[in-house]
């Protein structure tokens, strides 16, 4: 028995460690399912205030702010749409669901190539901080409701809201039927997550591999990110062929879809999506594939999290 | 934190509906709009925009300190002077490098450079740059807290002393550090402005809703600038020539002589004026002009031929 979540470790996971675990095979004898997440993301110009943070950097109207995302559905995402169309890759969407009523012509281009629907909230600019589980159940109820009425998809995958959370966002998502979520960074493998009620997983997201970390944070330059995945593509690739690897990219097109950011990125992907030992997946593929196979194992191999002093 | 749950409207989305959350503007995808043909069929249209700003010594940053504002206690000699750099030095090698491709640049300009150093707007007006206003200064800056009466006199205020000095008719603005408050837009449509440089959502040219009537943004870039990539990034000077080149790549990729894109580059004299950096810009200027349907032209050049064809 581990020792039970407090507010110093939440408890979603028990120990297992990386050379120790049970072999992970993917279909076809992939050695990597790799996956994008393009987040699809729609921010308000004057959005309610959450008291535990402000929607934009500057006072409103962040005009400069609010326009530079707003530049990724007018512009970028048909730019990183055409890159992932020519590499033949699927996207796995993180989406604000409000972007289907604002922007359905979006939706339809992303439904059109066969690509999954997960929620990323209902707008990047409404925070799940402070609310109440009946609040955010009505949050996660609107996304299910949102994407099944506007793909036909069951929704199975979570990344909170601009990342924000409550104490409780993992055991209502697994209760309310999600299989997958997209917040926890502790793993280059699919992981149990453990929840009071619903069988949910963890895959693995990156936020070394976004484009937001890497370049509204870290600043690097286009050509250098190019670098950067290609990197993380040759080493998960290698370890793949002891057991079997995720790599994720996630995407944000008011980033990607600048024009001297995309030939670097689709150098990537092209040179990702060319290996042969690659499986191109949605988050949803490769959820449910570890569901069935090695949910269970990696469970019980796990070793329980000793208490700390 | 409190243990109190959010109020009920933070779970309420009154502006949850087709296109926009404002109606300042109509939501509009690039790639199905209908296009724009340069003339003589140039693909890509090179807007080239320098800066001439004026950073008070004493400036108060408020509501924030925009890009370029001092940093130290009072007084800040160092970021003061290196500003003024710029106008001493930095814009004369821009001057240079633009002059040896004949490009025309469009000078966002302080209206409180043009008082302190006539000589040099009448430089800009010699190569036959077209001046459009940065507002008074970079303290000035247009925010949601400004009195809508002082907005809109610092903004008549702007026009007349940029209209005095140049003798033109300044038809485009750039708020300082891009920063609005609500009713900016409307103030400026009521100024008679053409064409406004703050909104960074596109490639192209789009009509902006005011109560003076429709009003252009025209796509001035935050990120293809050489503060941006330069000061806050910390790239080299070869890789802001290598992002040059690669966003004009993919621009001149995408654009036909049927369908014309817009190359724009915001440059800051203090910043690539220096000597170890300007050669990027020449640098990149020589890739970008050896290709053939290259249309180096003023910010009002575009907004012309641009609204010939989207009345």
């Amino acid at each position: 028995m581990s020792a039970l979540p407090t507010r110093r470790d939440p408890g979603f996971y028990d120990y297992l460690p990386y050379d120790q675990r049970p072999v992970i095979r993917w279909p076809g004898g992939a050695r990597v399912a790799f996956w994008v997440a393009p987040n699809v993301e729609f921010y308000e110009l004057n959005p309610p205030r959450n008291p535990a943070r402000a929607p934009w950097a500057r006072p409103a109207p962040d005009v400069l702010n609010y326009s530079y995302r707003d530049y990724g559905n007018r512009t970028g995402f048909w730019r990183m749409l055409d890159v992932m169309k020519r590499c033949n890759m699927r996207g796995s969407v993180s989406l604000n669901v409000a972007l289907c009523e604002h922007h359905p012509e979006v939706i339809r281009a992303c439904a059109d190539e066969g690509w999954e629907f997960y929620s990323h909230g209902t707008y990047n600019t409404r925070y799940l901080m402070g609310m109440d589980p009946s609040q955010e159940r009505a949050v996660i109820q609107d996304s299910i409701d949102t994407i099944k009425r506007h793909t036909g998809q069951k929704l199975d995958g979570w990344l909170a809201p601009a990342l924000t959370y409550t104490p409780n966002t993992m055991d209502l998502v697994a209760a309310m039927g999600l299989t997958y979520v997209c917040d926890l960074f502790h793993d280059d493998q699919p992981g149990p997550v453990k929840v009071k009620q619903g069988r949910l997983t963890s895959i693995p997201y990156s936020l070394e591999m976004n484009d937001t970390i890497v370049y509204n944070v870290n600043l690097v330059s286009p050509r250098r990110y190019g670098d950067i995945l290609k990197r993380q593509f040759d080493r998960l690739y290698a370890e793949g062929e002891r057991s079997g690897t995720v790599m994720c990219i996630p995407l944000h097109p008011y980033l990607i879809g600048q024009p001297y950011r995309l030939a670097a990125f689709e150098e990537a992907l092209d040179y990702i999506t060319r290996h042969g030992k690659v499986w191109l997946a949605t988050g949803r593929e490769i959820a449910h594939y570890f569901n069935e196979h090695y949910h269970a194992a990696f469970t019980a191999a796990a070793h329980p999290v000793g208490e700390a002093p | 934190m409190s243990d109190k749950p959010l109020p009920e409207d933070y779970l309420s989305y009154p502006l949850r509906r087709y296109g926009m959350d404002h109606d300042r503007y109509d939501w509009s995808i690039l790639p199905q709009r209908k296009p724009v043909v340069w003339p003589q069929r140039a693909r890509v249209a090179l807007w080239v925009v320098p800066a001439l700003e004026w950073f008070p010594l004493n400036m108060a940053g408020v509501p924030f300190k925009p890009p370029g504002a001092m940093q130290t206690a009072y007084p800040d000699l160092r970021h003061y002077t290196l500003r003024d750099y710029g106008n001493r030095v930095g814009i004369f090698r821009i001057m240079e490098v633009l002059g040896a491709h004949r490009i025309a640049a469009t000078v966002a300009v302080n209206a409180a450079v043009t008082l302190r150093y006539p000589a040099l707007l009448q430089r800009c007006l010699q190569l036959g740059w077209e001046v459009i206003a940065n507002g008074l200064d970079m303290d000035h800056l247009h925010h949601g807290g400004l009195d809508v009466q002082q907005e809109a006199h610092w903004i008549a205020q702007t026009l007349e002393i940029l209209r005095q000095a140049s003798g033109q008719p300044v038809r485009g603005w750039l708020s300082p550090a891009k920063s609005e408050s609500f009713k900016t837009l409307d103030l400026l449509g009521q100024a008679g402005l053409d064409y406004v440089c703050d909104w960074v959502n596109d490639d192209m040219p789009y009509t902006l809703r005011t109560e003076g009537g429709p009003t252009v943004a025209m796509p001035h870039p935050v990120d293809m600038d050489d503060y941006t990539i330069l000061v806050n990034n910390h790239h080299t000077e070869d890789d802001f020539r290598d992002q040059l080149i690669d966003h004009f790549d993919v621009l001149y990729r995408e654009s036909s002589a049927d369908n014309g894109r817009i190359m724009a580059i915001s440059l800051h004299p203090w910043v690539i004026g220096q000597p170890y950096r300007i050669a990027a810009l020449e640098q990149a200027l020589a890739h970008i002009m050896k290709h053939r349907g290259v249309w180096p032209a003023t910010g009002s050049q575009i907004l012309d031929a641009w609204r010939g064809q989207h009345p």
